[in-house]
């Protein structure tokens, strides 16, 4: 069972239920829950969404989009059905957070995905978990049933004329997936390869209607944004970066785990303090600050780095997922590029020439490389066809797998270096990389 | 939509808001590669090779999937859009193969052209390439998976184009592969579109694979000989020991009347021309009664004796014109059968001429007789906005028309409303669909004037409607619905016969009672005057004719083209010796019947003009040779000859005898200029120099049959030029002979004799019913 | 070719229950074809894998065709079309798991049960699998055997994961 951590820096927020028993929807309810939907109902969906666009939550499955926009661009009429999806795929390598909360706060998914369907007038929301989360699928399922139990869900939310359903539906296996026309296509049943846009899917999105699709933390900070206040929310984070994320801290770090922190939250600090520093107290040689799609950064350029999509970004890498992957001194970088492409390899869907080709390929280089076959224009080659895949790619996922190992090729050269003419890796620990 | 105004490389360009980038500049002749981009399919996006550049557009767009607005400004071609290009056909050919000397697509490869022009020629890749042995899906079908670039255009083509959704995706990222629905195999309608759509050499024709290169042979675009529907095939021949040989059928340049669309009949059934059954010497029956291989110089000379002889014996019974029979083809072209009826009226003096009626569109053209402008060219079914198909089966009859009715309700959003005893396919694209019993089709007019059913209500509701009909209607039923269409205004007409010239030899006059032009014999005007020798009474039908014979009366037969003794059931015995005189391309069970036997040309080695089941004339081209074969033209004029005819008569060749000064004190009505002569100086054409060329003919048809008033420059552009039959006066209507009509229904793979004899076509037969037998039996 | 219609009455090739869950799974959604995601891996969780037999009957229920059925299948990484372990053991391998010792791990599971990637041990017990990132990172190394995770592993818990699943396997439990 995954442990969990605190630390005095943290702002319970979105983990302020983790622990209490809050999946029983009494205690859920004990806690406060559905007190925020019910609230909506009461205000209606216009001041919802400003409640939402005022508290400057950004989307947090990884482009930090702000979640109130994104629902304010949903037509008030249409002639399909409305929807709202939550995505729960969380497959980005260094990412686990929305595990955690469908483990321990399954009807903040719920109440979160009702409001978002009340903003947008929808009523049907469905729940989308990947397919290696099936205790979570059952633990999501029990709690659907049972607000539908206490007439949360169903015809008439609450006792007013707010009809929601909820269905959850279960991945199989697939990163891709996550991609959010990919996870529409997944849920119609289909091979999980994203759709053509636009149409966005605000506009045009599962079965054809206009659809919200947010990340499962997201939606879980609903609630949270409604109990709170937008303006208070907002004030926890940073400048246009409002409330708290889910941090996941891994790697060589001495305390891994999910820490809540304010949006901005110094990243040297985070590692150092929060995660009790580089594990065995030695020395840090790169950060992988937002799971394992985005450029690595070196331990001078994360002196004064907050934590929030905009510092990041300036950074020359994303704050995407929030999963902190910490890499110390005895770690080949090489070996790690390898795995991260092998990763995006294994995952491309296949549809597009550069991503298709260009992972299998980059992994294929890598794979000669860092057995000690390499030669000096390999890796002008690697980094030629990185650079030649972004921006190229059908969907972000061809980015996803260019950008880091841009990123590797530039900071870690001299590690390729090192590796050349037969050179064993300098930091061997096993025979043979073994390969997905 | 409104048109809109934007650039493109320094260009200003206007098209209908929303058209995609991509069609727009092609049609501005601005060419952007594309590997996935397929007009008229579902959009991938997925080759990246379209990029372009788009001002104020942070990433490169993908020209196949952007739609046009007003003041737009693209880049289409530069530095970075070059790299680009480079980079993702570098990245292809990574794991591609890099054999074109030996691929069987080497010289036809949008993979090697690109290459070519974005020189993506150095390898940067050194691992070991992914070796696959290719592997046959079916007959017709092979894949050769490193070629696969994964465009999905096979995928597409096969289920939005075809309907049949035989082709698959099958797992992720690089591993990703086009799969076949039987698991090794393909179980489909074999019709050979995939390969058509694939840019590169990994799916290959089974009948073509690795006999030639593109560049060895000669591309000779055509009409397929096969159905009613008169697809463009493009033709490639090669140089062979005895003539020139058809390597592949293909549909190369897609400028017909078909489109992007071949059926596997037009795509594989071409090489019946190869088979070794084909006659190629006269034969003429010995003393022991065996047909014996001689001289074309003999056999003419046996058979116009012979003729001659039975012609001008007036005394017996089975002398003169009316003792002799003449029957023609469905497959030959106008010109020949023009020439035959010709022949049969004012050499031999008979009207005892027919051919295997399998479409009644003697009753059709008379039901339209008087109005102009209600039948529909194939073209219209593509686009017309509401079609109402009575009975037919097109996905098997009429795959072409199949193929528009479904590209139409695809692209178009055309409501197909289907009335039939059956079940058929094109009911999945139907807007409604009626049965009725397998009698019931007298009775649809009264069921959609009822309006009791939501289908007739919906049909009701159209504005215009385009009615196909299949040859469930003859006689007065037919009329009755023509008639029912007409009252209805805005209605258009089609008839769905069998044969890639049954139209044709209809309006050619291989009728007993009809002219060419449906003129009736006993009313034949401008032929009275030109047919010397013209006999008023209508002739023999072919059961007449066979009676005839059984009763002793018939002299002599002359089958040309088609399989009278198998069709219609011809017991020899009942010949009682009538001469029998054929020309085929194959022994038949009326060659062995045959006093001589002169061995004919196909569709594909001669030179003429065919008329489709809608009316749409289209121009046939020779693309080979088959020695020891002629065309039937050149017999019938050889024939001629040899029974001392001036074939000057026959065929107006050559300047004419008399020399029309068009004067109005002599004229041609006087009835002495040559009337030809005048008619081809008066309409600016050259007087042809051989009595062999169909044109000469078909200059003639032009100017005694008014329907055939044919665009020549489109004619001979390689286009379809529609056809007018409501041109009968409605005072000459006799009788059609509805009740002569028996349908052939030919299938996806079978074609009458021709299908016969297709090894390819057989064994596709044989390999989809092993298929139904294996599906029944789950 | 068109969907299968279904002339015969065919016998389902799954138990009472999952038939019936089957049954609500085709009505749950907007479209009966969204069931065919979870549809698959329920099949696969009762019969060991998607055999033709599985696909089969999917497709009739669902009412698409067997190619479309793998076309879908095929794509999806935890659906497989051979029978695995009873108990199949998934390492995952990926960054945060790495770091932490996932290899060692891994080739400890190898060791110990005298497979590698995607194989079976003779008697049927276990399979054995490297994997992509299963979303339990902050806890890594960890593997999933079926769907239980098991986190914060060293190569030494390996031996009584393995004998913990070979009990649960002699004392007949079907699919933990
Ligand atoms: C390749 C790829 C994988 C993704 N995977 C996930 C994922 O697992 N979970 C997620 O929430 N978002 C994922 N996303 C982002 C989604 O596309 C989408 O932006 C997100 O669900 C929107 O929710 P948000 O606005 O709340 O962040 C992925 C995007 C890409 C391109
Ligand atoms: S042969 Fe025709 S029907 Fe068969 S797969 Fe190819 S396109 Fe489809
Ligand atoms: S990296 Fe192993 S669970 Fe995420």
């Amino acid at each position: 069972m995954p442990r969990l951590v605190s630390h005095p820096d943290e702002v319970k927020i979105v983990t302020k239920r983790f622990g209490m028993g809050a999946a029983n929807i009494d205690k859920y309810m004990e806690l406060g829950g559905y007190e925020s939907l019910k609230k909506c109902i009461a205000e209606g969906p216009e001041w919802v969404i400003n409640e939402m666009k005022s508290s400057g939550l950004r989307g947090r499955g990884g482009a930090g989009f702000p979640t109130g926009l994104k629902w304010s661009f949903v037509p008030k009429q249409s002639a399909k059905p409305k929807y709202v999806l939550v995505n729960g795929d969380e497959s980005e390598p260094g990412t686990c957070k929305d595990h955690l909360i469908f483990l321990h706060d399954p009807h903040a998914v719920i109440e979160g995905t009702m409001i978002a369907g009340l903003a947008i007038g929808a009523k049907t929301g469905f729940i989308y978990l990947r397919g290696e989360y099936r205790y979570l699928l059952e633990i999501t399922e029990k709690a659907v049933a049972d607000a539908y139990e206490k007439g949360i869900l169903g015809k008439n939310v609450l006792g007013s004329d707010f009809e929601f359903n909820v269905i959850t539906q279960s991945g199989a296996g697939a990163y891709e997936v996550g991609e959010e026309s990919a996870l529409m296509e997944s849920l119609e049943g289909k091979r999980g390869v994203p759709r053509i846009k636009p149409p966005f899917p605000a506009v045009v999105g599962l079965y054809g209607g206009p659809t919200v699709i947010n990340n499962a933390e997201t939606i879980a900070s609903v609630p949270h944004v409604i109990s709170m206040g937008g303006a208070a929310y907002a004030a926890v984070g940073s400048e246009r970066n409002g409330g708290t994320r889910l941090f996941g801290l891994s790697g060589h770090v001495e305390r891994p785990g999910i820490y809540e922190l304010p949006m901005g939250y110094n990243l040297k600090k985070m590692i150092y303090e929060v995660g009790g520093g580089v594990r065995g107290g030695r020395k840090l040689k790169a950060v992988v600050p937002g799971g394992s799609s985005t450029p690595v950064l070196l331990p001078e350029e994360i002196e004064n780095l907050g934590m929030d999509f905009d510092q990041v970004g300036k950074a020359g890498s994303m704050l995407g997922s929030g999963g902190v992957v910490v890499i110390d001194d005895q770690t080949c970088m090489v070996e790690f590029a390898l795995r991260t492409i092998s990763f995006y390899a294994h995952e491309s869907c296949g549809w597009c020439i550069p991503c298709r080709e260009g992972t299998d390929w980059l992994k294929k280089s890598l794979t000669r490389f860092h057995a000690g076959f390499g030669t000096e224009k390999d890796i002008d080659n690697i980094q030629y066809l990185a650079e030649n895949m972004m921006g190229r790619t059908f969907c972000p996922l061809g980015d996803a797998a260019a950008m880091p190992t841009i990123g590797f090729v530039k900071k870690f050269r001299k590690e390729f270096e090192d590796h050349l003419n037969g050179k064993p890796c300098p930091f061997a620990k096993h025979v043979e990389l073994a390969v997905v | 939509m409104a048109d809109v105004t934007f650039t493109v490389d320094g260009k200003k360009l206007m098209a209908p808001a929303g058209t995609l980038l991509i069609d727009a500049c092609r049609k501005a002749g601005i060419e952007i590669p594309a590997f996935c981009y397929y007009p008229g399919l579902s959009l991938q996006a997925a080759c990246r090779m379209c990029v372009v550049r788009q001002e104020k557009v942070p990433k490169l767009q993908t020209a196949c999937t952007t739609t046009v607005a007003e003041g737009q400004v693209f880049v289409t071609e530069s530095p970075e859009i070059a790299q680009a290009r480079k980079a993702t056909i570098q990245l292809l050919l990574g794991n591609h193969p890099l054999d074109c000397p030996v691929c069987d697509a080497g010289g036809e490869c949008e993979l090697q052209d690109m290459t070519f022009k974005y020189g993506a020629g150095e390898s940067l890749y050194v691992e070991a390439k992914q070796h696959r042995e290719e592997q046959q899906w079916s007959p017709a079908v092979y894949f050769d998976r490193p070629r696969c670039i994964l465009c999905y255009r096979c995928v597409r083509m096969c289920g939005e184009g075809m309907d049949v959704y035989a082709l698959g995706i099958q797992n992720r990222g690089v591993t990703s592969v086009i799969a076949p629905n039987g698991g090794d195999h393909l179980d489909c309608e074999q019709c050979g579109m995939c390969i058509d759509a694939c840019p590169v050499g990994a799916l290959t024709s089974g009948s073509y694979r690795y006999k030639t290169r593109p560049w060895e042979m000669n591309h000779v675009s055509t009409v397929c000989t096969h159905c009613g529907d008169g697809c463009k095939v493009t033709l490639g021949v090669k140089q062979s020991n005895d003539g020139t040989e058809i390597v592949r059928a293909d549909n190369r340049d897609k400028s017909g009347i078909n489109g992007d669309f071949l059926c596997a009949k037009g795509r594989f059934g071409f090489d019946f021309v190869e088979s070794s059954e084909r006659l190629t010497k006269p034969l003429v029956r010995n003393a022991a009664g065996k047909l014996e291989p001689t001289t074309w110089e003999h056999a003419l000379r046996v058979a116009g004796t012979k003729l001659k002889e039975i012609r001008d014996n007036q005394s017996g019974k089975t002398g003169g014109g009316d003792a002799i029979g003449v029957i023609g083809s469905n497959r030959t072209t106008n010109e020949e059968n023009y020439l035959l009826q010709k022949f049969a009226r004012t050499v031999l003096g008979t009207n005892n001429i027919d051919h295997d009626r399998s479409t009644d569109y003697v009753s059709f053209v008379q039901a339209l007789a008087g109005h102009e402008g209600k039948i529909a060219t194939l073209r219209e079914t593509a686009s017309a906005p509401a079609i109402l198909l009575i009975g037919g089966n097109p996905t098997e009859e009429h795959p072409l028309l199949a193929w528009n009715l479904r590209t139409n309700v695809r692209l178009n959003h055309a409501r197909l409303y289907v009335v039939n005893h059956e079940t058929i396919k094109l009911e999945r694209q139907a807007k409604a669909a009626q049965g009725v019993p397998p009698n019931g089709y007298k009775d649809v007019t009264t069921l959609l004037d009822q309006q009791q059913s939501e289908f007739a209500k919906a049909v009701m509701a159209e504005d215009s409607l385009l009615i196909i009909f299949g040859q469930e209607f003859r006689g007065a039923q037919l009329k009755s619905l023509v008639a029912w269409g007409l009252n209805r205004g805005n209605v258009r007409f089609a008839y769905l016969g069998d044969h890639s010239n049954s139209r044709g030899a209809a309006d050619m006059g291989l009728l007993p009672d009809l002219l060419p032009g449906y003129v009736p014999v006993g009313e034949a005007g401008a032929f009275a005057q030109e047919y010397s020798g013209l006999p008023v009474k209508a002739g023999k039908s072919q059961a007449q004719i066979f009676d005839a014979a059984r009763e002793g009366k018939l002299g002599a037969l002359l089958v040309v083209g088609a399989n009278p003794a198998k069709r219609a059931g011809v017991d020899p015995a009942n010949l009682n010796g009538a001469f029998v005189i054929v020309l085929d391309l194959f022994p038949t069970e009326t060659t062995a019947l045959a006093d001589v036997v002169f061995p004919a040309a196909s569709l594909y080695e001669k030179t003429g003009t065919v008329t489709n089941t809608f009316g749409d004339v289209q121009l046939v081209k020779k693309a080979a040779d088959h020695a020891g074969t002629k065309p039937d033209f050149e017999i019938l004029v050889r024939l001629a000859g040899s029974m001392g005819v001036d074939v000057k008569t026959l065929v107006p060749f050559g300047k004419g005898g008399a020399v029309g000064d068009f004067g109005q004190s002599r004229g041609a009505q006087a009835g002495e200029a040559d009337r030809h002569a005048v008619w081809l100086t008066a309409n600016g054409l050259e007087p042809k120099v051989s009595p062999f060329d169909p044109l000469a003919v078909l200059d003639e048809i032009e100017r005694l049959v008014p329907a055939y008033k044919l665009d020549r420059l489109n004619l001979f552009a390689g286009n379809d030029v529609s056809t007018e039959p409501g041109f009968v006066p409605v005072s000459a209507i006799a009788s059609a002979g509805s009740e002569m009509i028996a349908p052939a229904h030919d299938g996806l793979f079978t074609s009458g004799e021709l299908g016969r004899h297709s090894a390819y076509l057989s064994e596709l037969n044989q390999y989809e019913s092993r298929e139904l037998a294996e599906t029944a039996a789950d | 070719m068109s969907p299968k219609e279904s002339n015969t009455e065919t016998m389902s090739i799954f138990s009472p229950q999952l038939s019936a869950r089957f049954d609500v799974l085709v009505a749950k959604y907007p479209v009966k074809r969204s069931a065919l995601i979870p549809m698959l891996l329920y099949a696969q969780d009762e019969i060991g894998y998607l055999s033709d037999a599985v696909i089969a009957e999917v497709a009739e229920r669902i009412g698409i065709t067997q190619l479309d059925v793998r076309n879908v299948a095929t794509y999806y990484s935890m659906l497989r079309f051979k029978p695995a372990g009873k108990f199949n053991i998934q390492v995952c391998t990926n960054i945060s798991c790495m770091l932490r010792g996932a290899y060692e791990l891994y080739e400890r599971f190898q060791d110990e049960l005298h497979i590698g990637h995607k194989g079976v041990t003779s008697d049927g017990v276990f399979s054995l699998e490297e994997v992509e990132c299963i979303g339990v990172c902050c806890w890594a190394p960890a593997i999933q055997v079926n769907y239980a995770f098991h986190d914060e592993l060293t190569p030494n818990d390996v031996p009584k994961i393995i004998s913990e699943y070979k009990s649960k396997a002699n004392g007949s439990v079907k699919n933990a």
